[in-house]
């Protein structure tokens, strides 16, 4: 499988206790398993199953995807800075999908 | 001479399909068999709604769907859902749930959230198969939940590839 | 299937109905942009809402990533795309002189690869070829689309002229019936469009991927029911040249995002 390209989006900087907006965005077919090929044989489900944020290693923020959500999936959700450190984002889903990307936010 | 078989083949299939098409209108008994599965997949919904509720009840309210008036293409349509929450400690939203009524499974998509969040404020993009019914259920930290519901118009996108 | 009869019904309705009105004039010119909703603009104003970024970012990869025979990377020629690529997108399809024809920036990519790399070409609508595009044309977002004007590109731009004007197809119709006389219109509930090409390679929410202006044209030409030119016939490059000259001193929005 190609390397899946992800596109995150956190503010470097924040004030301690200032709710912050991160938006995610990765590339992922979501191929919904409804869909039939040119034969008429169903096309195999292949999506992102979940996806998940932590803060420091603590977990902040979790999205379990159905094939209902779109291809190349974004989600856009808020979390308090509560201290300098790293937020990390990782997507898995079928056939192995693992995907995960790293940022570092300043707390002041 | 196997291409010619196929090709054929897939004609027949074309004609078929199209007598097909020409009875679900005409024949009442196609109709109201097009309407029992329509029927079937609000059942699925109120199903899917109901193993995340349970027995209680499901006000609308506090929670909040914001979805284009008209879509542009169904493929991708951005959802946006925001659920009035102190988010504190003692009282904060625990989870989203996102359904519809159209598509051929119910469930959309689970946030789960909890007081760090700061806000109970998401934004996604979902697929709509058809003009129908956006439903979100806000499950709250006090076990109560709330609901908000949409009607979405879908509009056909035209000139498509292989139309 | 029900629905598809009527689009096709409703294209027949507009080559048989209206009569050719001209060109656009210039200031009533607006790009597909201005005919979407608010929230599929936005999806192409935010870098991290804009999926058409997944294949910018691929492209900057591939533009550092040594290929061919030659081992060579598009940087080691070009160094800084910010620089040396800023403008260029807005500029192609071009006449080369050399090749006696009108290139489009696809083919521009790959005689770079064959001459330059000494590497294989790649295919038309291939990740890797969107993503170059998509990364060379992000370069441009904001300049105005300019057209050279020399004898070859006005050639050019007239044979593009031929075909976008030309009745075709089993609905008779030609690209000017729609796009010049009918924008204002819709079909099946879509905004019809100028088809001003100032977004390409774009995300199109209907392919749920990044394609290329060709990739559109064949979907119009498959629209209208005639016979529809390979990827990279000399006939779509230079209607997209046309097109672009039509479009000229309008601001390039690539990658942008349509319906």
């Amino acid at each position: 499988m190609a390397a899946a390209r992800a596109l995150i989006n956190v503010p470097p900087k924040a004030r301690r206790g200032e709710v912050i907006g991160i938006k995610s965005l990765i590339s992922h077919e979501m191929e919904t398993g409804f869909r039939p090929n040119a034969t008429g044989q169903l096309i195999p489900r292949n999506i992102i199953k979940e996806f998940v944020c932590t803060y420091n290693g603590v977990e902040v923020f979790r999205a379990e995807f159905f094939p209902a959500v779109s291809a190349n999936p974004f989600v856009s959700f808020t979390t308090r800075a509560t201290e300098s450190g790293t937020i990390t984002m990782t997507w898995t889903g079928d056939n192995g999908f693992h995907a995960s990307e790293s940022v570092a936010i300043t707390v002041e | 001479m196997t291409e010619l078989l196929t090709t054929a083949v897939t004609r027949r299939r074309f004609l078929i399909g199209a007598g097909g098409a020409v009875m679900v209108m005409a024949a009442p008994s196609a109709r109201a068999q097009f309407v029992a599965e329509g029927e079937a997949r609000s059942a699925a919904m109120r199903a899917a709604i109901k193993a995340i509720v349970g027995e209680n009840s499901l006000p609308q309210g506090r929670i909040k769907i914001e979805l284009p008036p008209l879509v542009e293409n169904g493929n991708a349509v951005p959802l946006s859902i925001a659920v009035e929450s102190p988010m504190t400690d003692a009282d904060h939203v625990k989870a989203i749930h996102v359904f519809t009524e159209k598509n051929p499974q119910p469930n959309v998509a689970v946030f789960q959230l909890g007081p760090r969040a700061g806000t109970a404020d998401i934004q996604t993009r979902m697929r709509l198969a058809d003009t129908q019914l956006v439903v979100a259920v806000a499950e709250m930290s006090d076990g109560s939940f709330w609901r908000d519901e949409v009607e979405v118009v879908v509009t056909l996108a035209a000139c498509l590839e292989e139309s | 299937m029900i629905s598809r009869w009527r689009i096709a019904a409703a294209l027949a309705v507009i080559g048989a109905t209206f009569p050719a009105i001209a060109e656009i004039p210039m200031s009533e010119r607006k790009s597909g942009y201005d005919f979407m909703g608010k929230q599929t603009q936005a999806m192409q104003d935010d870098d991290t809402a804009n999926a058409g970024m997944l294949w910018v970012l691929d492209g900057e990869a591939l533009w550092k990533r040594h290929a061919g025979a030659a081992n060579k990377s598009c940087a080691d020629c070009h160094g800084d795309a910010s620089a040396s690529m800023k403008g260029v997108a807005a500029r192609y399809p071009a006449f080369s002189p050399a090749l006696g024809r009108a290139v489009n920036l696809e083919q521009r990519i790959n005689s770079c690869r064959a001459e330059r790399q000494q590497a294989k070409p790649l295919a038309y609508e291939s990740k890797d070829l969107l993503a170059l595009t998509a990364f060379i044309g992000r370069q441009s977002r904001g300049l105005p689309i300019t057209v050279a004007d020399d004898a070859g590109t006005r050639k050019a731009i007239e044979s593009g002229r031929a075909t976008f004007t030309r009745r075709q197809g089993q609905l008779n119709l030609s690209c000017a019936q729609c796009h010049d006389d009918n924008w204002s219109g819709r079909l099946a509930g879509a905004p019809v469009t100028q088809g001003q090409p100032t977004g390409y390679p774009i995300y199109r929410l209907e392919w749920q991927n990044l394609g290329s202006l060709q990739r559109r044209l064949r979907n119009c030409l498959t629209g209208i029911r005639t016979i529809v030119p390979a990827l990279g016939a000399q006939e779509l490059v230079e209607l997209e040249l046309y097109l672009m000259w039509r479009a000229r001193g309008m601001t390039l929005e690539t990658p942008g995002v349509r319906p």
